[in-house]
């Protein structure tokens, strides 16, 4: 996809609890004549959980490709610490601090869960070849860093003793557990979860909401999608309901468990698994 | 989950115990003194087996540099023969051709030159991705063979000649005598098992002579050694795993903030470095170059031996270049058949080792594993609540 649009100069990047992180301000998305996205503007702020959720096939997907730039808004924009992500580079955009999940598993199957992470954890390496190839001592630092940093992110969440195994042998939760932990080794500002529950049993889902609670109370902002109402409920603290392509409802999860608006949406809607 | 997969043997950067030290020191000596050992059975009975020894070392330096770019990159380069011939010509051009230049300025010179190609091939073709690479970097090699015989500045279809052999040491003198070389060392003459010391064969130190190919040999497993452990720093380290991020899912990669681009150009480039360096020691070693040389065949057959060797295993790469040479030399006396049985040879390893003969074991390792993973899925749930299955989305 050609990146031409330029990025607007950047306010001061100052996140204080409780200011905005991330800010979608009215975009519209089209692919042809369907438009997948429109008008939705909404922002998280700084230390909470924010769910985003509705239906199968409300965009929410699509709507999370355009705050971590791999979609570019027809028109709006979405802006991350008062810039703009149009334009940037989706590496870049992962050095400024958001990091993300995908719906399905995406791992470097071949490496192990501590190699994942490191990867992670690389991204604001400065180690080049010549560095690699004299070992000096400022490579040797941020390797025994890299190394240090991935145990401790999969101790976080509770995988350190697959440390050694292959990212593909790992059983199906805990390839979650290690997606999460691989984001995090990016040391994001901001954690998108791309439905993290997919393909969970109840009593899972109970351990990845306390996993889910553990990270933001580690200090780190965490947006999640999902289209399981009742799962989301029990974590966040305020949730952005989508459904075909637009905005219905914002609020805390006990006023969007009244709304009338929501309830309709979900209302007969099959809670299947192939929200794609 | 097998027990076997909860631990993974890698000789990390720890200090090497003194035994591993020692074999290795063996082995280096081993493959130092083998031109002169003249081994019985091993050795190329109808061809000399420096040369041989020679060309099996340049063809490891080649497909050490080939791994980078489609072992651990994952970016299938049919046109790598290009690489080789731009490190040849450069060192054909700027001693004889051109210049005069001594061969130990040119080799950077060459290396350089080449690595600038591969930049130069990599930016704009790196966009395309798998089967589309592959057609784009095989019409590279094909443009610089082309290009070399229609350009008479690049010596034409008849090539180069009296490219000069690196220095000798002591040097020759300036009016062209050869000097007193600082010691022979005496080959070894076998008399059915039994090794005597040969008296009449003797090898110069440090002559490089047309007759004698021993120390071309030595200088190129010297740089295959080199090559080597640069591989090995450069795989363990943060570049290593960004390569193989970008391998196995480059979407991902790109998300988890490695600049994939950046990182499949350096690959090329590397590739390319290393590509030279080969095509200079060839071109030194052979004393001309002509583009009948660097002829699409040898791309293929070095992707053969990088294939056959088991891509992304640096060892197994080593032993493929090492048997797409040696095989058709110890078996000359059916020369006719040869390329028959290289066909077959390559059927067999198909069917019996795809993955080469020394697989990478990591990619081996987890694909076994998945295999059971999926038996598991598929069939009674042997490993309990473990083995969550996948929903069918």
């Amino acid at each position: 996809m050609p990146e031409l649009i330029k990025d607007t100069p950047s306010e001061a990047p100052a996140p204080t609890p409780g200011a905005p992180i991330l800010e979608v301000d009215n975009v519209t998305l089209k692919f042809g004549g369907v438009t997948a996205l429109d008008g939705v503007s909404f922002d998280i702020k700084q230390g909470e959980i924010l769910g985003l959720i509705g239906p199968n096939g409300a965009g929410k997907t699509t709507c999370f490709n355009v705050m971590t730039g791999v979609y570019k808004p027809t028109s709006g924009e979405a802006r991350f610490l008062g810039s703009s992500l149009a334009g940037r580079k989706r590496f870049e955009i992962t050095r400024l601090g958001i990091a993300r999940t995908f719906q399905n598993i995406r791992l470097f199957r071949t490496m192990t869960a501590l190699e994942n992470v490191m990867v992670g954890v690389d991204a604001h390496s400065t180690t080049g070849v010549l560095r690699a190839l004299f070992r000096t001592p400022r490579q040797r630092k941020e390797q025994a860093y890299a190394e240090k940093r991935a145990h401790e992110l999969l101790e976080l969440v509770g995988i350190e003793h697959r440390a050694h195994e292959f990212a593909a042998s790992l059983p199906y939760g805990d390839q979650r557990r290690l997606e999460i932990a691989r984001a995090l080794a990016t040391e994001p500002k901001l954690l998108c979860l791309d439905e993290p529950a997919a393909g969970f049993n109840p009593a899972e889902k109970v351990k990845l909401l306390e996993l889910i609670r553990k990270v933001r109370d580690s200090g780190y902002t965490v947006l999640v999608i999902e289209h399981d109402m009742r799962l989301v409920m029990g974590v966040t603290d305020r949730i952005v309901v989508l459904e075909f392509g637009r905005k219905i409802a914002e609020g805390t999860p006990a006023e969007i468990r009244d709304n009338p608006a929501v309830i309709a949406a979900y209302l007969g809607v099959e809670d299947d698994d192939d929200a794609a | 989950m097998s027990a076997a997969s909860s631990t993974r043997p890698k000789a990390k950067g720890k200090v090497p115990k003194p035994p591993k030290a020692v074999i290795i020191a063996i082995a280096v000596v081993f493959f130092y003194a083998l031109p002169l050992l003249h081994l019985p059975i091993i050795s190329t009975p109808d061809s000399d087996f420096a040369g041989v020894l020679f060309t099996m070392a340049i063809y490891v330096i080649v497909a050490l540099g080939l791994n980078v770019v489609v072992g651990y990159a994952g970016l299938l380069d049919l046109g790598y023969v290009g690489f080789y011939a731009v490190g040849a010509y450069t060192v054909a051009m700027l001693t004889s051709a051109h210049g005069s230049l001594p061969f130990l300025v040119v080799l950077p010179i060459a290396v350089v030159v080449a690595m600038i190609s591969g930049v130069i091939l990599g930016a704009p073709t790196l966009r395309v991705r798998g089967d589309y690479l592959a057609i784009v970097t095989l019409g590279f090699g094909e443009i610089i063979r082309l290009a070399a015989t229609n350009s008479d500045w690049l010596g034409g279809a008849r090539g180069v000649s009296k490219i000069p052999a690196p220095p000798s040491i002591p040097p020759n003198k300036a009016d062209g005598t050869v000097t007193d070389p600082l010691f022979e060392i005496p080959h070894i003459k076998w008399d059915g098992i039994i090794p005597s010391i040969d008296d009449e064969t003797k090898t110069r130190f440090l002559k490089f002579g047309v007759l004698d190919a021993a120390p071309y040999y030595w200088m190129a497993l010297t740089v295959v050694l080199v090559v080597l452990i640069a591989d090995v720093l450069i795989k363990n380290s943060r570049v290593g795993r960004a390569w193989e991020a970008t391998r196995e899912d480059e979407d991902a990669a790109e998300i988890m903030g490695v600049p994939t681009f950046r990182y499949k150009l350096l690959a090329f480039a590397m590739g390319a470095f290393v590509g030279g360096l080969a095509g200079a020691l060839f071109a030194t070693r052979q004393s001309f170059v002509n583009p009948q040389s660097f002829a699409l065949l040898l791309s293929i057959l070095f992707v053969a031996a990088v294939v056959v060797g088991g891509q992304g295993n640096r060892w197994g790469v080593i032993i493929g270049a090492s048997l797409v040479v040696y095989l058709p030399e110890r078996f000359r006396e059916f020369a006719d058949f040869r390329v028959l049985f290289f066909g077959l040879a390559l059927m067999l390893l198909a069917i019996f080792r795809p993955e080469g003969i020394l697989p990478a074991g990591r990619t081996r390792r987890a694909k076994a594993v998945e295999e059971e993973l999926i038996a598991v899925e598929e069939g009674s749930d042997t490993d309990g609540a473990e083995a969550e299955v996948k929903p069918s989305a």
